[in-house]
C-alpha cells in the first residue's frame, strides 16, 4: 500500500495555519492527488496552541501518528518543540525563528526555554532549520504573509511540482494580496534552499 | 462534477444544498456551527434559514416545516440534542412528510464540550435512523441522501458526524444543487399531529412496525458493508472505520457500519462466519452491543472486555495497538514517541481587551469569599482567573446559583452567563430564582454575539442569521419582566462603575442582575472600531506585578518591568488597575 506524505503544521491560533493547510490541500487538487487534513477549531483558537495535519496522497483518517510525520512546519519555535515527537526519525522541520512566550509563563511563573535551549533540544535527533519568516514577510509587504513565507521555505521538502504550490497560493489568498503573497512565497523559497542543503539557519 | 478540498462541515453544507434543503434551523455549538454559517452566507440562497435561540426551539421549527412538506435541516452539537430531546422523542411518533435531518455533532475527547455523550444512543432511544459518516466524502453523500431517506420512512433522521469529520478535510467530489423549491402546506391531520393518548398509542405501534423495514433498507443502500476475507473479523463504525482501513491486513474480514439501526439477521450471518470478532468504535459500545447479541459462542473483543477504551477518541495508532492486543497484526506499526517535557502550557485564553476579564477581576476583588457559578461560552475560560466555580450545561449558572442559595450556603453567590446562553436557557432559571426567593447576583456578560462558536448573531445582536436588521431584545426588560428589581447596566471597561454596581448589588435583597455590556473585542475590530493602544512608562513601573496577574495576553514582562505588546486593543483596564499610574495611552514618538 502506498504511503501518504504527512506534514504537520503547528503554531498559535491566529497565525494562519488554516489558510496554510488549505494551500497544501489545493496543491494536491492541482496535481489530482487525494488528500486528508485535520485542524483545530473552536475553543483552541483563542490564542492557544494549534496543529494542522495534512496527509498528501492520504486515503484514510486525517490524523498523523506521533513519530511518523515526514515534515513539520512550525510558525513558533516553542510549538515546534511541543509537537516535535510527531516527526519521524530523519524528518525535516522548517521553523519560524520567533516565538511568543505563553501568558502562563507570566501568570503562573512557569519557565520558558530560551531559543538556544529549544534549538539544542530539537537538534538532538531531528533536522531543524530556522527561517526568519517575520522579517521576510515584512519584506514581502505584510507581516500577515509569514504563513506563506513558511510554505515557500518548506516547499523544498514537499512532493509537489514547483508550480503547484505557488498556483495554490494564488488561488486561495485574498485577491488584493496576491502580489504580496507571491513575493512572500518566493522569498521563503529562496531562504529555504539553505534548509534543503542541510543548514540549520536559513 | 467538481472536486474540492473541503472541511467536513463545508462538505455537509454542500450535501444539503444538493438534496436540496428548503428550511434550516439550529443553535451554534462546536463542532457543528460552520454548517449554518456556510449556508447562511451562501450567495444563491433560496431556502429559509435561522439561528434559533436554542435547540428545542430549532427542532420544533424544523419539524413544523417538515410537516408542511419541506426538507428541513436542524443542526446542533451533541449536548444540544439533550435540549431538543423532548420534541425528538415524539417527532418519531408523528413522523414527517418532508425530509427532516437532525445533525447532532458528537465530540469524542471533548475537544470543546462538557461531555462525551453519543448521539447514536438517542437514535436508538427515539427509534429513528442514524447516519454516521467515516469520511468527508461520505459526510457529503450522507447529508445529501438523508433527506430522501427521511421521506422514505416518514421519520426524522439523525445525522451524526464527529469532530474529526466536521473539522477534518479531504478532496470531495461534488454534484450540482438542483433548483427544486417547495412551498410548505400544512394539511390538518389530528391523528398524526395531536399526540393525545388515544392517538399516540397508535403512533407508537406504527413506529415499531417500521423498524424491520428500516434495517433491511439500510443494508440495501450500502451504508453498512461487509467483506469476508478470513477467519477473524474487525467491525468498525464512523471515523474509526477509516483508522481501521489504513492498517487492516488483507486476510482479516471487515464490516463497516455507517447506519443504524443495524439489521441483526445480516449482522449474525457475518459474525457467525468468524472465529473471533473485534469491534472498534468511539464512545458508547452501540455496535458492540449489537454484535454481542448475535455472537453466540463467537468471542467478541471490544470495550466490554477492556480492549477498546470507552472514553476519548481513537486514531490509527490507537487502533493498531488494539489490534495487536487482540492478536491481529496491523499492516503498519508505529514507533514509541515521547513528547518534549517541561514546556509552559499554551491553553486558549480570553483575548486581549476581552470584556469578561475586568468582570472576573472585579468579582474576585469584591467577593473574596464568593461562590461563582458560571456557564458555557468563552467566559468559561474565567476558570484560569479563579472566577468560575461550576459549569454543567447551558443556562445552569443561574439555577446552580439559586440551588446553592437555597441550600443554606451563606457566602455571596455571583453567577455569570453570556447573552446568548441567557437567551438560550437562562431565562427560565432567572424566573425561577426570583419566584422562589433566591439570594444571588447574576452578571450577564453581554458582548452582543455568540462568540465562542464563531460569532453567530442572536436576538441581542440586532440582526438575523441572514444579516437582516432586527431590533435587539432588551435584556433589562426581560430581567425586569422576570421580577428582578435591581437591574444595572455597566460598561465593564469602566472599573469604577462596574465595581460600584457589584458593591451596591451585594447590599440588595433577592436576585440582582448586572448587565456588563461591551461588544466582543473580535467583532468590534472587524467592525472597524480602533482604540488607541496603551503603554507602560518603565521609569514609573514599580515592578509590582499587579497588571501581570490581570492575565491579559497583551501584558508581559520585559525583565522585571511590565510591557504591553502589540496584541493590545486599547480597553484601558490595565491603566485603571496599575497602582502607580505607570500605564497610559501610547504616545507616538
Amino acid at each position: 500500500m502506498s504511503r501518504s506524505y504527512d506534514i504537520l503544521l503547528v503554531g498559535i491560533g491566529g497565525q494562519g495555519i488554516i489558510l496554510a493547510s488549505n494551500i497544501l490541500g489545493e496543491a494536491c487538487l492541482i496535481e489530482g492527488r487525494s488528500v486528508r487534513g485535520a485542524e483545530t477549531h473552536g475553543m483552541a483558537q483563542r490564542g492557544g496552541s494549534v496543529e494542522g495535519h495534512i496527509r498528501i496522497d492520504g486515503n484514510f483518517g486525517p490524523l498523523i501518528a506521533p513519530g511518523t510525520a515526514d515534515l513539520m512546519i512550525a510558525f513558533d519555535m516553542l510549538e515546534a518543540l511541543r509537537y516535535s515527537h510527531f516527526l519521524a526519525p530523519g524528518g525535516h522541520m522548517v521553523i519560524n525563528s520567533h516565538f511568543v512566550i505563553p501568558t502562563s509563563v507570566f501568570m503562573q511563573g512557569a519557565t520558558a526555554p530560551s531559543k538556544e535551549e529549544i534549538l539544542e533540544r530539537l537538534g538532538r535527533d531531528r533536522n531543524p532549520c530556522l527561517v526568519d519568516a517575520d522579517t521576510l514577510a515584512e519584506e514581502a509587504g505584510s507581516p500577515l504573509s509569514q504563513n506563506v513565507v513558511m510554505i515557500g521555505a518548506a516547499s523544498w521538502f514537499m512532493p509537489f511540482a514547483p508550480g503547484s504550490l505557488s498556483g495554490a497560493v494564488e488561488r486561495l489568498v485574498p485577491k488584493k494580496t496576491v502580489e504580496i503573497n507571491r513575493k512572500a512565497f518566493d522569498l521563503g523559497r529562496a531562504a529555504g534552499k539553505a534548509c534543503r542543503e542541510g543548514s540549520r539557519d536559513a | 462534477m467538481t472536486t474540492q478540498y473541503l472541511l467536513g462541515n463545508e462538505a455537509i453544507a454542500r450535501g444539503c444544498l444538493e438534496a436540496p434543503v428548503h428550511f434550516v434551523t439550529g443553535y451554534p455549538g462546536t463542532p457543528s456551527s460552520d454548517v449554518i454559517d456556510i449556508l447562511r452566507s451562501h450567495p444563491e440562497r433560496d431556502y429559509y434559514i435561522e439561528w434559533s435561540v436554542n435547540e428545542k426551539v430549532a427542532l420544533e421549527n424544523a419539524l413544523a416545516a417538515a410537516w408542511c412538506g419541506q426538507r428541513a435541516l436542524c443542526t446542533m452539537k451533541h449536548v444540544g440534542l439533550n435540549v431538543a430531546a423532548d420534541p425528538l422523542m415524539t417527532s418519531a411518533y408523528t413522523g414527517v412528510t418532508g425530509g427532516l435531518v437532525i445533525m447532532s455533532a458528537d465530540d469524542p475527547f471533548a475537544h470543546s464540550s462538557q461531555n462525551e455523550q453519543d448521539s447514536r444512543c438517542y437514535a436508538l432511544f427515539a427509534r429513528v435512523p442514524c447516519l454516521d459518516p467515516a469520511t468527508i466524502q461520505e459526510a457529503h453523500d450522507m447529508a445529501r441522501d438523508a433527506f430522501s431517506l427521511s421521506e422514505e420512512f416518514s421519520l426524522p433522521v439523525i445525522f451524526r458526524p464527529t469532530t474529526r469529520i466536521c473539522h477534518s478535510k479531504g478532496d470531495t467530489s461534488l454534484g450540482f444543487p438542483p433548483v427544486s423549491p417547495r412551498k410548505g402546506e400544512f394539511h390538518k391531520n389530528p391523528q398524526q399531529y395531536v399526540v393525545i393518548p388515544a392517538h399516540t398509542r397508535i403512533l407508537h405501534k406504527k413506529l415499531n412496525q417500521k423498524q424491520p423495514l428500516i434495517k433491511k433498507a439500510l443494508v440495501g443502500k450500502g451504508y453498512n458493508q461487509a467483506a469476508v476475507r478470513g477467519r477473524v473479523a474487525v467491525v468498525a463504525s464512523g471515523i474509526a472505520a477509516s483508522y481501521v482501513q489504513e492498517i487492516l491486513p488483507e486476510d482479516v474480514s471487515f464490516m463497516k457500519i455507517g447506519a443504524y439501526p443495524i439489521d441483526e439477521e445480516w449482522l449474525a450471518q457475518f459474525v457467525q462466519k468468524h472465529e473471533k470478532v473485534l469491534v472498534i468504535e468511539e464512545l458508547h459500545p452501540v455496535v458492540e452491543e449489537a454484535v454481542r447479541q448475535v455472537a453466540g459462542s463467537v468471542p467478541v473483543h471490544g470495550k466490554k472486555d477492556g480492549k477498546v477504551p470507552f472514553e476519548g477518541e481513537l486514531s490509527t495508532i490507537a487502533v493498531a495497538g488494539i489490534m495487536q492486543e487482540c492478536g491481529i497484526t496491523p499492516l503498519r506499526t508505529f514507533p514509541d514517541s515521547v513528547p518534549a517535557g517541561d514546556l509552559p502550557a499554551r491553553p486558549p485564553i480570553l483575548c486581549a481587551g476581552c470584556m469578561h476579564r475586568p468582570v472576573f477581576y472585579s468579582m474576585r476583588k469584591i467577593f473574596k469569599e464568593g461562590i461563582f457559578p458560571s456557564d458555557i461560552g468563552c467566559y468559561t475560560l474565567g476558570l484560569q482567573l479563579g472566577a468560575v466555580d461550576t459549569t454543567i450545561c447551558m443556562g445552569a449558572s443561574i439555577t446552580v446559583g439559586s440551588g446553592i442559595s437555597h441550600s443554606g450556603e451563606e457566602h455571596d453567590i455571583v453567577a455569570t452567563i453570556g447573552d446568548s446562553t441567557f437567551l438560550h436557557t437562562g431565562i427560565p432559571g432567572l424566573l425561577n430564582a426570583v419566584y422562589n426567593g433566591a439570594k444571588m447576583i447574576l452578571v450577564i456578560l453581554d458582548n452582543r454575539i455568540t462568540a465562542m462558536t464563531g460569532h453567530q448573531p442572536n436576538p441581542a445582536t440586532g440582526e438575523t442569521a441572514c444579516g437582516i436588521p432586527m431590533p435587539p431584545v432588551s435584556l433589562e426588560s426581560l430581567c425586569r419582566a422576570c421580577g428582578v428589581v435591581y437591574v444595572e447596566t455597566v460598561d465593564p471597561y469602566d472599573l469604577v462603575s462596574l465595581q460600584a454596581a457589584l458593591k451596591n448589588a451585594q447590599e440588595q435583597p433577592g436576585v440582582k442582575v448586572i448587565i456588563a455590556r461591551q461588544p466582543c473585542v473580535i467583532t468590534a475590530r472587524r467592525a472597524g472600531i480602533r482604540r488607541g493602544r496603551f503603554q507602560v512608562e518603565p521609569n514609573t513601573c514599580t515592578e509590582c506585578g499587579i497588571c501581570i496577574k490581570f492575565g491579559c495576553p497583551a501584558l508581559e514582562k520585559a525583565g522585571e518591568k511590565a510591557y504591553i505588546n502589540d496584541l493590545c486593543s486599547g480597553c484601558g483596564v490595565c491603566a485603571q488597575i496599575c497602582p502607580s499610574g505607570a500605564i497610559g495611552k501610547e504616545v507616538k514618538r
